[in-house]
């Protein structure tokens, strides 16, 4: 089962999260415009994630049907989340005096 | 892979179902359900927090670049120094070598108490020098504060679950108990709190970050 993976691809996955955190952190130094600055630090944050799953929890090298069975229906939802965040951008303009 | 899963079952195709459709253990296959589960709590809480963002035009970012993101910045760093060595304990013990995973799992619960140390340090400037409660802040928006603690709390909250879970590992790998088994779902456990991790640190402090 622990063949595929040895302590030199740990290393490297860590010090590929390092490196991504750094770019995230200097985004925030650079005060980017902020709808920018969300689209690039969630890209980044899904990239980690990514290299968090598939390597440190092993599921690059578990069967394809764990991944088919957990995964797609979480990023269903999480996706269907977002179906009310119209309502939020149309709230400001709701208040009374806005 | 192919050839690993012919190898962990007589069936030919991986959807045959049989005995193990998944070729795990149920000990690891129940605790990646919890974990999908988890992840939908926090994706929830996430979202809410983005909501209140978008509805609040004048939503405060009061987190200055030095110190509070270079602080912030050090606990993903021991919070991600700590995937690494738990991810080390996990192949000591997969090659069979219980006292170096013992060792491992002690110096990822180190790294996890130092994170847990630095966010509650944090959390009590904010309290007692900013004077930012989950009810009320200076800078006008409550709601500030309730996602703020709420978001870092549950998952503070899931770091100290970790750290006593590894505890109870580690005590049983070091008299001999336990397989190898039960060491990495505790690591895909404290993996998961590690990732996150990586969406609230950018989430909620890069995106309130104020030079």
């Amino acid at each position: 089962m622990s063949q595929p993976i040895t302590v030199q691809t740990f290393s490297k996955v860590w010090i590929s999260l390092l490196i991504l955190t750094a770019a995230e952190v200097f985004l925030a130094y650079e005060q980017v415009p902020t709808l920018i600055m969300l689209t690039a630090l969630i890209g980044l944050s899904v990239v980690k994630a990514a290299l968090i799953i598939a390597y440190f929890m092993h599921l690059k090298f578990e069967r394809l049907s764990l991944f088919l069975t957990l995964f797609p229906m979480l990023i269903f939802c999480i996706l269907l989340m977002l179906i009310f965040l119209g309502d939020a951008t149309r709230i400001p303009h709701m208040r009374p005096g806005a | 892979m192919s050839t690993q899963a012919a190898a962990a079952t007589t069936n030919t195709s991986h959807w045959d179902g049989g005995h193990s459709p998944y070729a795990t253990n149920s000990k690891k296959f129940g605790m990646w359900l919890f974990i999908i589960s988890d992840a939908l709590t926090f994706s929830a809480l996430l979202f809410a927090y983005t909501y209140s963002r978008v509805s609040n035009p004048d939503w405060p970012t009061p987190f200055h670049f030095n110190p509070s993101i270079i602080f912030s910045s050090i606990m993903t760093f021991a919070l991600l120094t700590s995937s690494l060595t738990m991810v080390m304990a996990v192949h000591s013990m997969n090659h069979g070598n219980r006292a170096a995973a013992g060792r491992w799992i002690l110096a990822t619960m180190a790294a996890g108490a130092t994170f847990v140390g630095l966010h509650l340090t944090e959390w009590l400037n904010l309290i007692n020098n900013e004077h930012v409660t989950p009810a009320s802040n200076p800078w006008g928006v409550p709601l500030f504060g309730a996602t703020f603690f709420g978001i870092t709390g549950l998952h503070m909250t899931h770091v100290v679950i970790g750290i006593i879970y590894l505890g109870i590992i580690c005590q049983a790998v070091m008299r001999g108990k336990f397989k190898a088994e039960d060491v990495e779902v505790a690591g895909l456990y404290w993996h998961f709190v590690d990732l996150v991790w990586m969406f609230v640190f950018p989430l909620v402090y890069l995106m309130s970050a104020k030079i």
